[in-house]
């Protein structure tokens, strides 16, 4: 090794020392922590106590919590879909570079930017409420409304709705792979006669397809990940039908400290996770279109 | 033609423009809402105009609750989010230039592991760290929110990687025949480039703890240690509500600083999502 390589190496080290320090107390220690834990009962006041794998057990007959994984599943999949269907629509309508696209970005953008706040999260639960805004808009049309928050079979889709409203962020990405797409090629396809679905179909979504994956991806994690909003706006309810993964994790670990039994659900959700990625990875090979000479 | 696609035109924005107002209504609904009388807010739901304008709400909203005043809160918010947002940024700012210029011994092993805990859940961390800072004690301290941001951030050292790329590398092979070092480089070349990718990450930096809930959730049960969000969440308690028209405004009051941001530095924010394309 020369002076040179050697001075590279200690520089390196020195100047990514704060992330890798920070990797190891707040990241890689807590991961290999957790996972001990989930083989032990912990209630923070006595030492843990090793219970071998009872804790992965119980999550077998927990019903409760295969009701939070159901809720967390039902919304994942009907939330992520329907956000990324509408964000791209959206990103369809603001593409043409009008003198008011950035004024109209901003406006679309704007749920997102606020959406996943406490204050919008209150407002929810007064939009929805029994005298609600929604109930009084369907009041006016003759309609009557609903409980929406308390009926089982709705509540779970109030979140999905405030899901879906905050497109903003994959629609902005959406917009930036549109533009990307040359305008050559849905002139070439104008010429060979194919009309505006065709074109979608045949241009927009394969030349459109990393970006679609990556977006899928990043909100398939966030999907999991939710907190807040069914936190405030349903606490889990009805009958634990909003009773997301996170919710039911918070519960245990913080309400009833369960830490351990916690854990073996934090560590069940990670390789939910990553089987979910893995496969949207590995399906990606029939599905995304990669440009060659681009060659990420 | 010309007429038709002058037509279409017009048709086009109406249209986006109309789409855009529903989209942004329940927001404009609050904002109307926490300048409206209390017993009007709910009789008057179908107009957007307050009948009768008052600013009532935000002097009530603004006095809180237990004896502490949104005042605390908000100063609360400040200074977690404002040193948090520091912290972040310039250890961030360090890491990505280690990452993205010094070529080191195990650099890609270090680099895939950061990206890695990008996509993991949050939850496979929290309960150990609560009980390493329930330990040291930190438990109804700012600590827990502010320390670990010291250490940087995945996301913003990429965003920061991925802009000091596109700067030419000539700049720090002439400084380096110049004898400058690592050090020199960082401080008196890269520094000063990177900047519009420094405000980027503040902005989101800022704008991500000032949202934070699970956090403050988790660490601060005094009231006096709350910020705005968890404040918010209890002074919204649907069990005792009774001044809705407060917590319209409280509501209103609470976006503000991230209103404001999206306001004047719009253009940072969007890009920032398009380039480096995450969360939010």
């Amino acid at each position: 090794m020369n002076k040179r390589e050697r001075y590279n190496n200690v520089m390196g080290y020195l100047f990514i020392s704060p992330w890798l320090i920070g990797f190891f107390i707040f990241t890689l220690f807590p991961i290999i922590a957790s996972f001990i834990l989930a083989f032990t009962r912990y209630d923070v006041l006595s030492p843990p106590r090793w219970i071998g794998i009872d804790n992965w057990f119980r999550l077998l007959e927990d019903t409760r919590y295969h009701n939070s994984l159901k809720a967390t599943f039902y919304y994942v999949f009907t939330a992520v879909p329907l956000r990324l269907i509408f964000a791209l629509l959206v990103a369809m309508l603001l593409k043409p570079s009008t003198r008011l696209a950035g004024l109209y970005r901003g406006i679309y953008y704007l749920p997102s930017l606020i959406g996943g706040s406490v204050a919008v999260a209150v407002v929810w639960r007064q939009v929805f409420g029994s005298e609600g805004l929604i109930n009084f808009i369907l009041g006016m049309m003759g309609i009557k409304g609903l409980n929406w928050l308390g009926n089982p079979s709705t509540a779970i889709w109030t979140l999905i709705i405030l899901a879906v409203w905050q497109f903003g962020s994959p629609m902005l990405i959406f917009l930036a792979g549109l533009k990307q797409i040359p305008d050559s090629l849905y002139e070439a396809a104008s010429i060979d006669g194919a009309k505006g679905w065709d074109q979608f179909i045949k241009i927009t979504l394969p030349m459109l397809s990393p970006v679609i994956l990556f977006n899928l991806i990043m909100q398939i994690i966030n999907g999991f990940m939710v907190f807040t909003q069914a936190y405030i706006i349903t606490s889990g309810g009805p009958l634990d039908t909003t009773l997301f993964y996170s919710l039911y994790l918070y519960q245990k670990a913080f309400q009833s400290f369960e830490m351990g039994y916690a854990s073996a659900m934090a560590w069940v959700l990670l390789m939910i996770i990553a089987f979910f990625t893995a496969l949207a990875f590995k399906s990606s090979r029939f599905w995304v279109y990669y440009e060659s000479e681009e060659g990420k | 033609m010309a007429k038709r696609a002058k037509r279409q035109n017009i048709i086009y924005h109406i249209a986006t423009f109309i789409l855009g107002i529903i989209m942004i209504y329940p927001l404009l609904w609050m904002i109307s809402s926490s300048f409206k009388e209390n017993a009007d807010i709910f009789t008057t739901m179908g107009t957007l105009i307050p009948p009768k304008f008052t600013v009532e709400n935000y002097i009530e909203g603004w006095k809180g609750f237990g004896n502490v005043s949104f005042a605390t809160f908000f100063k609360n918010s400040f200074i977690v989010a404002g040193i948090g947002t520091i912290g972040t940024v310039i250890s961030s700012a360090i890491v990505a230039y280690g990452f993205a210029r010094i070529p080191f011994k195990g650099k890609d092993l270090w680099f895939t592991a950061m990206m890695i805990t990008l996509m993991l859940p949050f939850q496979v961390q929290i309960i150990p760290q609560y009980i390493m800072f329930n330990t040291l004690n930190w438990i109804n301290t700012f600590y827990p929110l502010i320390v670990p941001k010291f250490f940087g951030s995945a996301f913003f050292i990429f965003l920061i990687i991925q802009f000091i790329r596109g700067l030419p590398l000539e700049l720090d092979e002439s400084a380096e025949i110049d004898g400058a070092g690592r050090i020199g480089i960082f401080w008196w070349i890269i520094l000063p480039l990177i900047k519009p990718a420094l405000i980027t990450a503040s902005l989101f930096s800022f704008y991500w703890t000032w949202d934070d809930f699970l956090g403050p959730l988790l660490y601060l049960n005094q009231a006096t240690l709350y910020t705005v969000s968890l404040a918010l969440k209890n002074f919204a308690d649907p069990t005792t509500i009774t001044n809705w028209g407060a917590v319209f405004a409280m509501s209103v009051l609470s976006l503000m600083p991230v209103l404001l941001i999206f306001i004047f530095f719009q253009k940072y924010l969007t890009e920032g999502i398009a380039t480096t394309g995450m969360k939010g």
